[in-house]
């Protein structure tokens, strides 16, 4: 039997909805008294849904099971308020559970913050003892690891400095350095590296893969950044309303997230009010619909996408370009195909039929970015319309071409390129 | 088969959940706030730690100018000034303990919302870190002894003196023990928040602070309040350090067991209302 690190059993957490309390004895007192001679409470807020009781019980987390073994690196996604940070604090104790029981093997080091403890006053040192016995290393420990800390961090002209002196980047960077540093066995972290330049992101993201692979360090992460998930879990879990309706591989999970956000159709209405200031409406996209699909819009490897394109005009133009361009449901550009400026609007309504072949496309689900534009004699783009995000599809395993390997984003990228082809020697 | 787990988390616990090795396996962090702390509060001063000593020097200052001189509330036969300063660096770690301990979970829900430490970390460091001011205060005090013995101002130090760090001891959680009631009393409705700085100030008016409690008839030995003033235990440790050092009052034993039965209770209650409070106050807070 594989050991566990984390082993979660029917564990939920209640909050109670409105007023727990308006913080002082008395506003208490006072909603009590409203609700007992059954006037309007004085606390309550201003346009409050009235049919919630007081006090009604809300689950963040609803009879969550989940067993975490050593060495694994697990992703936690779902929206806004699907419970992952509750789930994080009862992992890391800041807050008990209300029923269930949670066990964990090995000491956890929890980073829903970097650089829990800072003090303004102390210097980037000090603070780096200071931070590290907040997140549970002795003093002879962070001694070990001072230097190590320091050369990572990248502040060491500084680190003698009060760290209210410091950029905030620094700052940053010398706090998860810290956290990084953790002789922990398991990390819980919470979004913590959305701060930091890109260069030092990628170094933490490397360095929390070597903790996970390389010296067996159970890693729980919550992003809403589905790359550094796919670069850094294999397995991932999906949240909603404070239950788990997911868990297994990374890429199915990412999917089953996005998909929530964008529902695959056939025909998509486009008379919505458009959000850009740079579009002069002399052409107008009313309607997308996929033409050669009638239920789903999944598509083989031969096969081309056939797509309708309804468009108004308010007056008659020539020499106009469609621009299609694709990208990933986590709004990863992939690439970019035009027609030459050949289009014709007469006043009205015109239907526009293009066909765009994707055998060059990675098996995934994609969607697409349609822009109306024609390029007048000087050279300016001028652009009629723009929709964005629109007309999901989806692109089938192609396993001939992969040698019977399920197609992995996050190594082979997104693009398909012609097959190999062996020269014969001469 | 099954697997021994390090940590295990539980929902509600009983009262007596209380986990005391766990507070001395974060001695380290115990250590790093204390320095924090004193070290944040004096740096970019000019006069740096001196303020520890300056604080309690301007009360007793006032305290001989206003109670002693003007009102003549202070003792005869020894320096006024004197019997002030003991007076106040005594009350002054007190209250200064008691205040800022009761506003531990309020002050710090910040980190406390984000990581986990033992909760009772943060009161002890801040006791402690009020002893250094205090060492500050005693060594001005030694001298100022010293000073008036030798000059013979009716000053008599004696073998009391061994006795003060029990007193200090005492103080320090007795002061610790009413602070993380606060505390705790205080992480659901704030209202008492506000009355502590009231309720300390009464203290120090129910303690024989800015004055001579041996000169007011009905507080001294046979007066009709006498009794209930002496369960003060702030007092008896006033007294003592001041019979301590000074030589002047009297000891009344009787009392100072009673001030450490409350003393103890106190804390204790002060330990398992904190213990039970501190797993969910972030949901309150």
């Amino acid at each position: 039997m594989e050991e566990l690190a984390i082993k979660i059993e029917h564990v939920s957490k209640q909050y109670r909805l409105g007023a727990i309390g308006g913080g002082t004895l008395q506003a208490d007192l006072q909603s009590w008294w409203a609700r007992k001679t059954g006037k309007e409470d004085p606390n309550s807020k201003i346009g409050a849904r009235t049919d919630v009781k007081i006090g009604e019980r809300f689950l963040a987390l609803d009879d969550i099971n989940l067993e975490v073994r050593k060495g694994e690196a697990v992703g936690i996604i779902g929206h806004n308020g699907a419970g992952k940070s509750t789930l994080l604090k009862l992992l890391s104790r800041v807050t008990a559970p209300t029923t269930g029981k949670i066990s964990i093997d090995g000491r956890i080091a929890s980073m829903l913050e970097v650089g829990t403890g800072f003090h303004p006053e102390l210097t980037g040192r000090e603070n780096i003892y200071m931070n590290g016995a907040i997140l549970g290393m002795t003093r002879a420990e962070i001694d070990r690891k001072i230097d190590q800390i320091i050369e990572f961090s990248e502040v060491e002209q500084f680190i003698d400095t009060p760290v209210k002196r410091y950029s905030s980047g620094m700052y940053v960077k010398l706090a998860f350095s810290v956290a990084a540093h953790l002789d922990s066995e398991i990390m819980i972290m919470d979004e913590v590296l959305a701060v930091g330049d890109m260069k030092f992101q990628q170094k933490c993201l490397g360095r929390m893969g070597d903790a996970a692979e390389g010296e067996g360090r159970t890693v729980l992460y919550v992003s809403h950044n589905m790359n550094t998930i796919r670069q850094l879990c294999k397995r991932c879990i999906v949240l909603d309303h404070g239950r788990i309706i997911f868990d297994g591989d990374t890429e199915q999970a990412i999917a089953l997230y996005m998909e929530t956000n964008d529902k695959m159709n056939i025909s998509y209405d486009c008379m919505q009010e458009r959000p850009f200031n740079d579009i002069d409406n002399r052409v107008h996209i009313d309607r997308v619909s996929f033409l050669n699909k009638h239920d789903q819009p999944i598509f083989d490897q031969k096969e081309k996408i056939k797509l309708g394109i309804e468009c108004t005009a308010q007056n008659p133009v020539e020499n106009v370009s469609l621009r299609i361009i694709l990208q990933t449901l986590d709004k990863i550009r992939i690439g970019m195909t035009t027609t030459t400026p050949c289009l014709k609007f007469t006043k009205g309504k015109n239907v526009l039929s293009v066909e765009m072949p994707i055998d060059w496309l990675a098996p995934g689900k994609y969607n697409c970015n349609f822009v109306l534009y024609s390029v007048n004699q000087f050279g300016t783009t001028q652009i009629h319309d723009r929709i964005m995000e629109i007309c999901v599809f989806e692109k089938n395993q192609n396993f001939l071409q992969t040698n019977q390997m399920s197609w992995g984003h996050s190594v082979w990228g997104y693009m398909m390129m012609p097959e190999l082809k062996v020269l014969k020697p001469d | 088969m099954e697997q021994k787990f390090t940590t295990v988390i539980t929902p509600k616990t009983g009262w007596f959940d209380i986990n005391l090795k766990e507070v001395w396996d974060y001695r380290d962090l115990i250590f790093l706030f204390v320095k924090r702390s004193f070290v944040s509060q004096y740096k970019q001063t000019i006069l740096g730690p001196a303020w520890a000593f300056i604080q309690p020097f301007l009360t007793t200052v006032v305290f001989t100018v206003i109670f002693g001189n003007i009102a003549g509330l202070a003792p005869g036969g020894l320096p006024h000034f004197a019997f002030y300063f003991c007076g106040t660096i005594l009350w002054q770690y007190f209250s200064g303990c008691l205040s800022s301990t009761a506003n531990t979970f309020v002050a710090n829900a910040h980190t406390m919302g984000k990581v986990y430490y033992p909760r009772l970390v943060m009161p002890i460091s801040t006791v402690l870190s009020r002893l250094i001011s205090f060492a500050i205060q005693y060594v001005f005090l030694i001298g100022f002894v010293v000073y008036y013995t030798f000059t013979k101002q009716g000053v008599h130090p004696n073998w009391w003196i061994l006795m003060t760090p029990v007193l200090l001891l005492q103080l320090a959680m007795l002061s610790m023990g009413f602070g993380i009631i606060i505390s705790s009393l205080t992480t659901k409705y704030r209202d008492l928040a506000n009355l502590v700085g009231f309720g300390v100030q009464l203290w120090m008016y129910g303690s024989p602070v800015a004055y001579d409690m041996y000169s007011m008839t009905s507080f001294a030995p046979g007066g009709k309040w006498h009794a209930l003033y002496m369960c003060n235990p702030v007092t008896t440790l006033i007294n003592i350090f001041r019979y301590a050092y000074l030589g002047f009052g009297a000891v009344e034993w009787n009392y100072y067991w009673i001030g450490w039965i409350t003393t103890l209770v106190i804390l204790f209650l002060g330990v398992l209302l904190f213990s039970h409070v501190e797993k969910t106050f972030m949901d309150t807070v």
